[in-house]
């Protein structure tokens, strides 16, 4: 039986972002979407979580802070970027600070797209990242 | 045959025990949603977190930090059984404080300012309820001349008669042990938000904080069964009262939980010691007295 589907423990991390997409994050938390209805909780600490949601693009100050967060997280995991922002740059993709989307640091599995991604699309894409993280928890036991 | 059936009990308690808590900890945050207008987790919502926690990758720090979470648990997990097998109220308070303080070392060895500042915390907290734990079982002695539940509970009075004050004074710390606002100094429990990220138990992963969890899970039926021992004579209808007065309770801490926020532990440390010092002395003084 595999359980990580029924408790997905999320981190919310804020690269470069308008604060748009972070207050829909948070607003899945309210009693209108309720996410805790599936097990899901927002986490403060990657050791603690499975799946690592990444709002607005990344610059050159945050790389490292990503990197770092991403490392701590315990196996499996997988990578959620949420926003049109985190997916590519966005608006902001030709800034001189932006390197673009958090695919140039990071291994990202689920794309949520939209400005600001609205909270059932978010849920939508952490929805997906569950069957991701379900295939490699079963290639993580037929490893050992 | 006397010793067969005692380690029968004991097992069936090392099973039922966790499944208890579980199941409370899962009633738990369905009334907490409720109240803040929202559906909430399945009751079993704390297993799957368990067990999910069992499947994944524990991420060592070092050897003892790992360590230090098993020898909590087993000493936990004694408490538990000395107190539901009927044993001796002292003995149990000193292995539960043994537990904690090897929870408080695990924090320390993690070499994490987080989980150091957690563990202070957890001290701060560990002094706080402490002597109001010591005095519940001096006040159970006074009462029934005895510190051994099992004599306790023949008692043809409850000790609730005699120890109102010190109930209540045992109620109020109850908010520590259960690790509820507004005294979830050290650490806090489901995510919310700390400014110590996840207090003494940030850097555990895996199958360590799985087992922080079922620690914890013991140590709610061990806080519970405490409420229980004020209630029980030698009719057996007593043990109605008192499972309705163990329920009654732990609606009331998850009320204070949601109506409170956290406290500085300042105020923690000074409110749980003036509770402590009036209305427990208060009561022993004057059972001291009249019996």
């Amino acid at each position: 039986m595999n359980f990580s589907k029924k408790s997905p423990w999320i981190l919310h991390y804020d690269g470069t972002s308008c604060n748009g997409c972070d207050i829909e994050v948070l607003a899945c938390l309210t009693p209108l979407y309720d996410v805790e209805r599936f097990g899901i909780v927002n986490t403060g600490n990657p050791k603690h979580a499975d799946i690592l949601l990444i709002t607005g693009s990344v610059n050159e100050q945050n790389i490292p802070v990503i990197k770092q967060l991403f490392e701590q997280m315990a196996e499996p995991k997988v990578v959620v970027a949420v926003g049109i922002c985190a997916t590519s740059g966005g608006i902001f993709a030709e800034c001189y600070n932006v390197c673009g989307g958090v695919d140039t640091v990071l291994p990202v599995d689920v794309y949520v797209p939209g400005c600001a991604a609205r909270p059932e699309s978010i849920i939508d894409g952490v929805v997906k990242a569950l069957g991701i993280l379900e295939e490699r928890q079963k290639t993580a036991r037929k490893k050992k | 045959m006397i010793i067969m059936t005692y380690i029968l009990k004991a097992i069936v308690i090392f099973i039922v025990a966790p499944l208890v808590g579980g199941l409370l900890s899962g009633i738990d945050r369905i009334i907490s949603a409720r109240m803040q207008g929202r559906v909430g987790p399945p009751v079993l919502q704390p297993f799957y977190d368990v067990l999910k926690l069992f499947q994944k990758e524990s991420i060592q720090v070092n050897r003892m930090h790992r360590f230090f979470v098993y020898i909590s648990m087993f000493f936990i997990i004694f408490t538990t059984e000395i107190i539901l097998l009927g044993g001796d109220i002292l003995l149990a308070m000193f292995s539960l404080t043994l537990g904690s303080i090897f929870f408080v070392l695990g924090g320390y060895a993690a070499n994490s300012s987080y989980s150091f500042i957690g563990s202070e915390r957890e001290l701060l907290q560990m002094m706080a309820y402490e002597p109001m734990v010591l005095l519940v079982g001096a006040g159970l002695y006074y009462a029934n001349g005895s510190f051994f539940i099992k004599n306790i509970a023949t008692a043809s009075v409850p000790a609730i008669v005699y120890l109102p004050g010190i109930f209540i004074g045992l109620v109020f710390i109850l908010t520590f042990k259960l690790r509820k606002s507004p005294f979830d100094l050290s650490m806090s429990h489901h995510g919310a938000h700390q400014e110590i990220v996840q207090g003494i138990t940030t850097e555990y992963s895996g199958k360590e904080l799985a087992v922080i969890q079922i620690t914890h899970w013991f140590e709610t039926i061990f806080a519970l069964s405490l409420v229980y021992v004020f209630f029980i004579t030698k009719n057996p209808i007593s043990h109605v009262f008192a499972i309705t007065a163990c329920i009654l309770i732990y609606l009331f801490e998850i009320i204070v939980d949601n109506a409170f926020a956290r406290v500085k532990w300042q105020m923690a440390l000074k409110s749980s010691w003036i509770v402590t010092g009036v209305l427990a002395t208060v009561n022993l003084v004057v059972i001291s007295f009249f019996r």
